[in-house]
């Protein structure tokens, strides 16, 4: 890795708040209803209409910025964004300018580059907006309609600023999987990138090394990224990009105008918007229509008590109760808090943390991902799934007997027990093992002179036999009697 | 004598005693729009159907012995800024001609509600912007006590349907004085409330922090009926307060006992034309010989109100007007045309192989709301739009809206030390009698200096009235400025009907016949 540059990025994130109406009025926010379907006079900029805010909104605001450690201003104010854009009716955004609802955080992210260590990257400011409406153009301008979708305009927006902290596409698409997690513990937003809840600008820059000591390259906004992924390779193709330029035409910050370029999917280049669409100045002022917005420290504490146990936290208290490893821990806690409950609860059942961890990991979630169902609609109550690996741990059943029993259990809707009558497991007695295993030896003489001969791997056709003349037996267990009564003989 | 020359409340104790019905009453007033305001020039529409259609609803309803609203079928002219569900509402601009809006703005909701009958919509400057009415898109208003002069604006018609008694009542809207400057010049009592007193919902926007909702009326206490009526909180204005609203009309005939009336001795300094001077003070006479005391205060930072207010009402204009971009509602120029010519100056420039002027070329969608714009904002809307944008484009900011911003807080003060030592503050509303049509139309700075005396209350955001206190030589009206303490305008009506009880000059009316 030793670059003679190091990659600067921060990024601006802007959030749909899981709000059920507008920021400025009362209309809906669901997503994908017919177009301007879920609109009224406010959010259509109809003359004379005013906006009222959505102190709902407010507050699930300041509970993001609660959890990212911000500092909450008493006192906020909304500002307009002037702007002219046809998915923008009424030529302006109401958003905060010089005082945003809140400032100075961080965010804990895991360092790509040391397994288990954290990386702060520190927050500017998270304030609140409005968004603009949909366009949907045919591509030559002039020549064909253009429709506006102002489903969306109002909906509210929380636009998340972090300081350039972050060294690598890596962490980038680290800062963004931690938000994100972060946000859905808060119950903030749902981050789905798909639905456009969840949008990523950022700035990257490169700084050099040179025997003069550390030039700053210009710096680039990157916009169109429609998934982590693509942040991090479009992030790591600009770097590369501004490398390569740096090195043809050595130009620095301030050298040329900031440049916003435009992340293309197909290609997986960035190219550069136009220039037209980049210099704006929005004559920024604040909205008379709209009084300023103040909290109570009480109003503030309230919230930080509301805000639950965050994804950090909970990763250090599930190593630290149950014994499992921060990486299965990492896991769980990604999968959002109703599968780390449902974790705890059959851990609690069957006492045994790491079995849990192990079958939520490999049974539970292989299930939800095949059958694309979130965990609330996991037919297996956890309390079942611990009993089932309880009778696995205490060795009635190996783990692949009880895969089987928890198909049966998914299937059927029987509890463990009955899965496991069903299947006609019983743990099979020692003595009648043995008598198994002798009975199998004495009718395969040429597995034994093998056995004796050290070959130990012939042991398999006979745990083979074995377990079609009695499937519950524990293959483990034939191979180690078997080799028991070898060396005996 | 006629119904139209009764005031409002003569009007409401005849329609309660039922001596005259609703539709008598406005159907008197129809006739005399009929037969005057082809020369006035007051209402830019009067829909004869709804109104007489209104009146008869009401007209039931009393025959039916139900319970009716504080206006009871009286008729009300209202301003054509504020938004009345499916019916043109134009701001006197070709922008809005054809703009109908989908929703009641509050005060016509609270008016309909109160059985008001809309007798039609009037004439303004355009969006608002304008001291002469000059402004509108579509026609001349004229003062009715001399129709070679401006009714002063930007309400001046429904200032000069109120005086020429084609309505009883209007309701129009003040962002610098637009309400009582003109109430001034046409001899007649209008009244600007305390910002957040009235709802601004469906009240078309200039400037949103300096407009507010206000009535017109020939008598103080027909002001304080409509004001009642308008006024109160509304949860769908943020910036309406959460007060209760006096019973104005009980009150309003109960003087003020030992009113401390002040006057701002620096108001009468240069530029004040001398008879209105003249008027002024003697109006403040009249109320030490009602028992008021009269004393001085200052407003240090009254000067500055013009320039203060020439900056802050452009840069929210600004702002404000542009959703008029030709996407959504409203005019939109040919977009064909537009495009046609568009591809021809990219030829022509092609041609000349001028690659800046190229790069330079609008792409559609500005060329579009460029025409859109330029074809139908009017002259002063324009002005006033690049005077917003300039004033808060970047380098500019402080200098300007930030500068403005704390002028006007100083200006706040002034007034809350005047306070302390005053109950009402007395001067002139304008500097001078109506001037004559076409004068100031090509000199934007002197009619800007016409909002001396009224563009303070807004930027303090407290109540002010204009009463009648005299005419000129030329017969001209001339008025009575007061200002009262933030929702103080029961002190402000009362202090002003007392006057009006001690004067006659509301009781003059101008001669439409005589031409």
């Amino acid at each position: 890795m030793n670059k003679p540059y190091a990659i600067i990025i921060g990024l601006e994130v802007h959030v749909q708040l899981l709000t059920s109406s507008k920021l400025f009025c009362g209309c809906s926010t669901a997503f994908g209803a017919a177009p301007n379907t879920q609109t009224c006079v406010v959010c259509t900029g109809t003359p004379g209409a005013l906006p009222v805010m959505n102190r709902q909104a407010y507050l699930l605001s300041v509970k993001a910025a609660l959890g990212l450690n911000c500092q909450i201003a008493r006192l906020t104010k909304w500002d307009r964004k002037n702007y002219y854009y046809p998915d923008l009716p009424k030529g302006y955004q109401i958003s905060q300018y010089d005082m945003p609802l809140s400032r100075d955080g961080h965010l804990d992210i895991p360092d790509p580059e040391q397994e288990g260590q954290v990386r702060r990257i520190r927050i500017i400011r998270a304030h609140l907006e409005e968004d603009a409406g949909k366009s949907m153009h045919d591509e030559v301008a002039g020549k064909a309609d253009s429709r506006i979708d102002l489903n969306r305009a109002g909906t509210p927006l929380l636009e998340i600023v972090s300081q350039p902290d972050l060294r690598s596409p890596a962490e980038a698409k680290n800062y963004l999987t931690e938000l994100k997690l972060l946000l859905n513990y808060l119950g903030v937003s749902d981050c789905n990138m798909q639905e456009g809840s969840l949008r990523v600008d950022a700035n990257i820059n490169l700084h050099v090394a040179t025997p003069e000591g550390n030039v700053a390259t210009p710096i680039v906004e990157v916009k169109n990224m429609n998934s982590f992924r693509a942040v991090e390779r479009a992030l790591a193709y600009e770097a590369q990009r501004q490398w390569e330029l740096w090195q043809e035409t050595g130009q620095r910050i301030g050298d040329v105008p900031k440049q916003t370029r435009g992340w293309e999917e197909e290609a997986q280049i960035t190219r550069p918007q136009r220039s037209k669409e980049e210099s704006s100045d929005y004559r920024y002022f604040p909205d008379p229509d709209l009084a300023p917005v103040t909290i109570s420290e009480d109003a503030i504490a309230h919230v930080r008590q509301s805000l639950g146990e965050l994804p950090a936290d909970l990763r250090t208290r599930l190593v630290g109760q149950f014994g499992i490893t921060p990486y299965d821990s990492d896991v769980l806690v990604s999968q959002g808090r109703p599968l780390v409950d449902y974790f705890i609860a059959a851990a609690e059942a069957c006492r045994d943390g790491k079995a849990a961890a192990n079958w939520v990991q490999q049974s539970v979630l292989r299930v939800l991902n095949e059958r694309q169902m979130p965990i609330e609609q996991f037919p297996v109550p956890p309390a079942e799934l611990g009993r089932l690996i309880d009778e696995v741990q205490s060795g009635k059943m190996e783990t692949s007997r009880g895969r089987e029993v928890l198909a049966e259990m998914l299937a059927t809707g029987k509890s463990a027990a009955a899965a496991i009558d069903a299947l006609g497991i019983v743990q099979v007695d020692e003595a009648d093992l043995e008598t198994l295993c002798a009975e199998l030896l004495a009718s395969n003489p040429k597995v034994v002179d093998d056995l004796k001969q050290g070959r130990l791997k012939a042991a398999g056709a006979l745990i083979g036999q074995a377990k079609k003349r009695n499937p519950n037996v524990n293959a483990t267990r034939v191979r180690e009697i078997c080799l028991q009564l070898v060396q005996r003989m | 004598m006629s119904l139209t020359d009764l005031s409002a409340v003569e009007l409401l104790d005849r329609l309660d005693a039922r001596h005259v019905t609703s539709t008598e009453v406005v159907q008197a007033f129809l006739d005399r729009i009929e037969r005057y305001d082809r020369r006035i020039g007051a209402f830019l529409r009067v829909d004869r159907e709804a109104a007489l259609d209104q009146a008869a609803a009401v007209d039931r309803k009393r025959q039916a012995g139900e319970a009716l609203g504080r206006l009871g079928g009286l008729p009300v002219a209202i301003k054509d800024l504020l938004a009345t569900q499916g019916e043109p509402t134009t701001c006197a601009s070709r922008m809005l001609e054809d703009f109908r809006p989908p929703y009641d703005a509050t005060v016509i909701a609270r008016l309909k509600a109160a059985d008001g009958v809309i007798l039609g919509k009037t004439n303004m400057d355009e969006f608002a912007m304008g001291g002469s009415t000059e402004n509108s898109a579509f026609r001349l208003t004229r003062n009715p006590w001399d129709t070679t002069r401006i009714p002063g604006g930007s309400s001046g018609g429904s200032a000069a349907a109120v005086a020429a008694a084609m309505a009883p009542l209007s309701v129009a809207s003040d962002t610098g004085g637009s309400i009582r400057a003109p109430a001034s010049w046409c001899g007649v009592v209008g009244l600007k409330p305390t910002y957040g007193r009235v709802s601004r919902y469906g009240l078309v926007a200039f400037a949103s922090s300096l407009d507010q909702i206000g009535p017109l009326a020939r008598t103080v206490e027909d002001a304080a009926l409509l004001l009642e009526v308008l006024a109160g909180h509304d949860p769908r204005d943020s910036t309406s307060v959460d007060r209760p609203v006096p019973n104005y009309t009980s009150s309003v005939g109960r003087p003020l006992e030992r009113l401390r009336l002040g006057i701002v001795p620096e108001l009468f300094g240069d530029g004040l034309d001398a008879e209105v001077a003249a008027a002024v003070r003697v109006a403040v006479d009249v109320y030490r010989s009602l028992g008021a005391t009269v004393q001085e205060v200052s407003l240090p930072h009254g000067k500055y109100a013009v320039a203060t207010y020439y900056i802050i009402a452009p840069c929210e204009a600004s702002s404000n007007l542009a959703r008029y971009d030709g996407v959504h509602y409203g005019y939109r120029t040919d977009a064909q045309k537009a495009a046609a010519r568009l591809e021809a100056e990219r030829k022509a420039l092609e041609q000349a192989g001028d690659r800046a002027g190229l790069d330079n070329l609008d792409t559609a969608l500005v060329r579009m709301y460029r025409q859109t714009r330029s074809e139908a904002f009017g002259p002063e809307v324009k002005r006033r739009i690049m005077l917003g944008t300039y004033a808060l484009s970047a380098g500019y900011y402080d200098a300007y809206y930030l500068k403005a911003m704390k002028v006007r807080r100083l200006v706040r003060e002034d007034f809350d030390r005047a306070f302390e030592q005053v109950d009402l503050i007395a001067g002139p509303v304008t500097p001078m009698p109506a001037y004559p049509i076409g004068e100031k139309v090509n000199d934007p700075l002197a009619m800007y200096l016409c909002d001396v005396y009224t563009a303070c209350t807004n930027l303090a955001g407290i109540a002010g009235l204009s009463i009648p206190c005299g005419f000129s030589s030329r017969g001209l009206p001339i008025g009575l400025h007061l200002q009262a303490p933030a929702f103080e305008e029961e002190r402000l009506l009362r202090g002003a009907a007392m006057y009006q009880r001690a004067t006659a000059w509301h009781t003059r009316r101008p001669s439409l016949d005589g031409e």
